[in-house]
């Protein structure tokens, strides 16, 4: 029977992901069900504000640590107060987001507490207390459903799959604080520097994704500067074509998505790539810029509420999946989409 | 030093997925390693040509699953280690953690364990992580680049991402490290190295041989399951310029509820 559930609430330097409120909601949600009660972890340096907030989006209790120890995100120590956390209140489920550092802590957790873990769930079913969780497997061409015989379960949540709840600042509630032991000299790592992110709206978050395929760089009308060599042109052209990428996702407040074909040829960064080796994601609306819809990229998008696809050949396999379709070349429509865009969302 | 990269086969990226009688098929789909392992293949030949050491590929899976193994030797791995046995049927993660890390235990004296990020089948990247807390070494995940390796220091310093920043690590070694795409191409198997790989002879590893007794798992997978494909009716936009298009596009959107 599932009676304490305890969400792990995953930040950076204090600021929270989204998807850790979607975990605390879903804990809420449960405990309300089962009448049970949600508990929300947060681990960090200066980060009483982020109980605070933890109180706001669900929790019926805070339980804190707060320590220079666990200020950057270094696995080991955090992973033994997850541990030790689990043991003082005994929680029947743990909720993570699927965040890079949810899922190694999760992980790390499922070794400590001598349990199982069920990573990147979409769905979950708690009927009468007991957990089936759904998860897509081979970046969802498969789904698959997950029971666990130990306790505590541990779970993942793919982030966007549930929902965020409302904020309510009339709540509050009670933080027990949790003694840190960990030593910072005996931790087997430290961290040295930081490089921050450029902007830019991330994959896993975005409700609206323009992404771009090999057609980015398939501009006829576009003339090279002439010292370039092939490559190097094709590169050029690229870069013109996913400014235009770019140029629609800003006015949308858009992330920017590729295929795995244009970032193997160098037109943008890996971090960008949509699909089976890259990030499977799942938005209100995914537009599709020149991408001809390999079954690799179909896999990581295809869950998208609604797919617009641009591509200049009307047998390309992405028109089958999308709900509405321009047959066209994308250096010619996007600028005119574009402003019919802003021009619309301007009021 | 001795760089231990774990490797797994997998079906194809572009094998069309199904289910028959709860079993899952990739049809007559290629078996590969999965593609996120070659980069930490990669990483690994280029530490071992750099610091001096060998390579060793470690694969857990089936008997006869091999392709995995064979492509690392291929690419220039030095030598190779399969664990294989019936009482791993339907192991989860912390169970094969559990199998991989008395591995590395017994092939020994490791300085570095690789991983590639995740594998394509079940998507988990629990693996490295849990290895690592198994070991009791440190975890450095989705690492893109090695800053520096001291082996003789047992020091090692990475770039690490996460969804904010990037880290430069500094950690101990023996370390698990997993490495992303973002470290940089794979070596294609060289004509020598495949012939080579083809005739290499390595040892298959029972629990037995690792003196343990079958882990046990807590994780079911009661059911497996195609997706229920959305019916999705595709309307294509019709107009005269890509400026009519372009508006048509933003009515249907609108009337969506998209924007």
């Amino acid at each position: 029977m599932t009676k304490k559930i305890l969400a792990y609430i995953d930040h950076f330097h204090g600021k929270a992901q989204s998807s850790s409120w979607e975990a605390l909601g879903l804990a809420a949600v449960i405990a309300k069900d089962l009448g049970g009660e949600a508990a929300a972890l947060v681990l960090g340096e200066g980060v009483n504000a982020l109980a605070e907030s933890a109180f706001h989006y669900g929790a019926d209790q805070v339980l804190l640590a707060d320590n220079p120890v666990l200020k950057e995100f270094r696995p080991e120590p955090l992973a033994d107060m997850i541990a030790q956390a689990a043991k003082e209140y005994q929680p029947d489920l743990i909720l993570f987001p699927t965040t890079s550092r949810g899922r190694t802590l999760a992980g790390m957790a499922a070794v400590d507490l001598d349990t199982g873990v069920m990573v990147d769930v979409i769905a979950l079913d708690w009927t009468g207390g007991e957990i089936t969780a759904t998860r897509p497997i081979y970046a969802g061409k498969l789904m698959a459903k997950l029971t666990c015989s130990t306790t505590p379960q541990i779970i993942t949540l793919r982030t966007r799959a549930f929902d965020k709840p409302e904020p309510d600042t009339s709540r509050s509630g009670s933080i027990t604080y949790l003694d840190v032991g960990v030593d910072t000299d005996a931790v087997a790592t430290a961290i040295s520097s930081l490089q921050e992110k450029g902007g830019g709206v991330s994959l896993s978050d975005a409700s609206v994704i323009v992404s771009g395929g090999r057609g980015v760089a398939l501009n006829p009308s576009l003339e090279p500067p002439g010292d370039l060599d092939e490559e190097a042109a094709d590169i050029w052209k690229a870069e013109q074509g996913f400014a235009l990428v770019q140029g629609l996702a800003d006015v949308l407040g858009a992330a920017v998505g590729a295929s795995r074909a244009a970032v193997d040829a160098k037109y943008i960064e890996y971090e960008h790539q949509v699909g089976q080796t890259g990030k499977v994601v799942s938005p209100d609306l995914y537009i599709a810029c020149g991408v001809s819809g390999a079954i690799q990229h179909l896999a990581g998008m295809r869950s998208s509420k609604v797919i617009v696809a641009i591509n200049k050949d009307p047998d390309a396999p992405i028109f089958n999946f999308a709900r509405f379709g321009l047959v066209g070349d994308m250096h010619a429509i996007l600028p005119p989409l574009t402003e019919a865009l802003k021009e619309y969302l301007a009021g | 030093m001795k760089i231990i990269v774990c490797v797994k086969q997998v079906p194809d990226t572009a094998a069309t997925m199904t289910v028959d009688n709860g079993a899952i098929s990739w049809g007559d789909a290629p078996l590969i390693i999965n593609p996120w392992d070659e980069f930490a293949v990669e990483a690994a030949l280029n530490l071992a040509a750099d610091q001096g050491g060998e390579v060793i590929a470690l694969c857990l899976g089936k008997e006869g699953e091999t392709e995995a193994i064979k492509h690392a030797l291929a690419m220039g791995a030095d030598s190779a280690v399969m664990v294989s046995d019936p009482a791993l049927k339907g192991a989860d993660n912390v169970a094969a953690s559990k199998v991989l890390a008395a591995a590395i235990q017994k092939i020994g004296d490791a300085g570095m364990v690789l991983f590639g990020q995740q594998s394509v089948d079940t998507d988990t990247g629990l693996l490295p992580v849990q290895v690592a807390r198994l070991l009791k070494w440190p975890s450095l995940t989705l690492v893109s680049k090695f800053e520096s390796v001291n082996p003789g220091d047992g020091k090692i310093q990475v770039l690490r991402s996460m969804e904010e920043a990037s880290q430069v690590v500094d950690s101990d070694l023996p370390a698990v490290v997993s490495v992303t795409k973002d470290y940089g191409e794979p070596r294609y198997p060289s004509f020598m190295g495949i012939r080579k790989a083809s005739k290499a002879e390595f040892p298959i590893w029972s629990l037995a041989d690792l003196g343990i007794d079958p882990p046990s798992s807590t994780i079911g997978w009661p059911e497996v399951s195609e997706p229920v494909q959305k019916d999705v009716v595709t309307e294509i936009i019709e107009g005269d310029t890509p400026e009519e298009k372009a508006k048509s596009l933003v009515e249907k959107l609108i009337a969506e509820k998209v924007l």
